[in-house]
């Protein structure tokens, strides 16, 4: 469903992606783990346009996008064919929960005010928040804010929704409820990228785990093989310092 | 010391006559300002090539210039230039010098406002869809408006005061009847005292007004 080719990044000269081939399957959950700093967040801001890559093809159902030369058009078309769910939450700070969620059905779908708010109130109580409707962003918690976060991604009903790091910026008392949203989700057969670093999470819920490092794919596959037979040893070696307890 | 009470109490209620041509004036003022300093700092913010440059340049020259140079230039001067100025009234020529003159400043409190909205607020807008403009007008802006209000108040009540130098293009204001009735009375002090308290009070209770408004836009900022 969504193909990337040679997908290449550079900030000031240095590179950061160096040619990233990937395929992802329609409902595929897909978890990118690494170290920090070797692109798996660039990635996935390259996926929406959030930055531009500097060459490489993506495709979505056969539409082909070229990163170095993508229209406004082009452009608009990728990002409403993706959603994000941001590591800071970065919920609008002037609309409520409701208001956020029904944001881009208003403005970008086209949908009426009443219609947009109707659909954000039955995401609402679809992800336990159906009493925060009203609540500005300022008011929620950590673990609310970003469960709006992936409510406003869900309304946009993307083909693939992105998840970049979402519940590193939490206290760790909001993680779970973030983790079994995202898990509900994923019974869904909701297509995702996910880039985190809660190992738990990959193994129990990925399809497929992929491992960065340097801007490359180094190794990818099934969580059983790559948690417990990783064949490239800077795999091993990354395997080995986060999974030590 | 002879401080004529009486004419002085009689002056207040007589200038207060004129109150109302003053805030015509800085309410115009204040609207166009307004719409053409939000389209400069977007202009600004976005880059847009050419219109970036020239609105530097308008910035640059409004802010280096002072007003009552300009409103000279605007009411005196460019007629002498361009016939088809020659119509333009005295209240018109002040109504444009105050707006171009604070656009300018407000132009640069709005781009300032902009520029202090975490950068994920816009990245936000843009992943759920919506062009760059349209990120502006839904998200960027609403937030930049809470935090400009303060100077932005600053730059409207200068220009409440700043509507005195229109009496110097003539037109009948608050400070031009003021001055008139001290050159017929010679009781200066009466009546320039009576026009800065007017001014005052006006003032005063747009400061109020803004602390009102404030409250209003921090709402959504509440724990």
């Amino acid at each position: 469903m969504i193909r990337l080719q040679k997908l290449v990044k550079t900030f000031d000269g240095h590179p950061v992606l160096n040619g990233i081939d990937m395929e992802i399957n329609e409902g595929e959950i897909i978890v990118i783990i690494g170290p920090s700093g070797t692109g798996k967040s660039t990635l996935l801001r390259c996926l929406n346009f959030l930055e531009q890559p500097d060459s490489g093809l993506i495709s979505i159902d056969g539409d082909t996008v070229d990163a170095a030369r993508a229209g406004q058009k082009a452009v608009l078309k990728l990002r409403r064919n993706t959603s994000f769910v941001f590591q800071n939450y970065a919920l609008f700070a002037n609309k409520t929960a409701a208001q956020n969620i029904a944001e881009g059905l208003i403005t970008v779908w086209g949908k009426s005010r009443a219609d947009a708010l109707a659909e954000a109130h039955q995401i609402l109580a679809d992800i336990g928040l159906a009493d925060k409707a009203d609540s500005y962003p300022a008011a929620l918690s950590g673990g609310q804010q970003q469960r709006v976060g992936i409510g406003r991604a869900m309304a946009s009903h993307s083909k693939v929704m992105l998840f970049d790091e979402p519940t590193s910026a939490l206290d760790p008392e909001w993680v779970e409820e973030v983790l079994q949203l995202m898990k509900k989700l994923a019974q869904r057969k909701q297509t995702m990228l996910v880039v985190t670093h809660e190992m738990s999470f990959a193994r129990d819920v990925a399809d497929r785990v992929v491992f960065m490092e340097g801007g490359r794919i180094v190794e990818q596959g099934p969580p059983e093989q790559l948690f417990s037979n990783p064949t490239d040893p800077r795999t091993r070696e990354f395997l080995r310092k986060v999974l030590r307890d | 010391m002879n401080f004529d009470v009486t004419y002085f109490l009689e002056m207040i209620p007589l200038l207060l006559g004129y109150l109302g041509l003053t805030m015509k004036m800085a309410s115009l003022g204040l609207v166009f300002a307004l719409i053409l300093a939000v389209n400069m700092a977007v202009v600004r913010v976005l880059k847009i090539p050419l219109l970036d440059w020239l609105v530097q340049l308008f910035i640059s020259f409004f802010r280096g210039t002072p007003l009552l140079v300009q409103l000279f230039l605007l009411y005196y001067g460019l007629p002498q230039m361009f016939p088809v100025m020659v119509g333009i009234d005295a209240f018109s020529a002040a109504v444009i010098g105050l707006s171009l003159h604070f656009s300018a400043y407000m132009a640069e409190s709005i781009r300032a406002a902009i520029l202090g909205i975490d950068k994920s607020q816009m990245e936000a807008a843009l992943s759920i869809g919506q062009s760059p403009l349209m990120a502006m007008r839904r998200i960027i802006l609403p937030q930049a408006a809470r935090i400009a209000l303060p100077s932005l108040m600053n730059q409207f009540v200068d220009m409440i005061k700043s509507t005195s130098l229109a009496f110097t293009l003539g037109v009948a204001e608050l400070m031009a009847r003021a001055q008139m009735e001290a050159s017929s009375s010679f009781r200066f002090f009466e009546c320039f005292l009576a026009v800065a308290l007017i001014y005052w009070a006006v003032v005063v209770i747009f400061t109020q007004l803004q602390n009102r408004l404030e409250k209003h836009l921090n709402r959504a900022y509440q724990r």
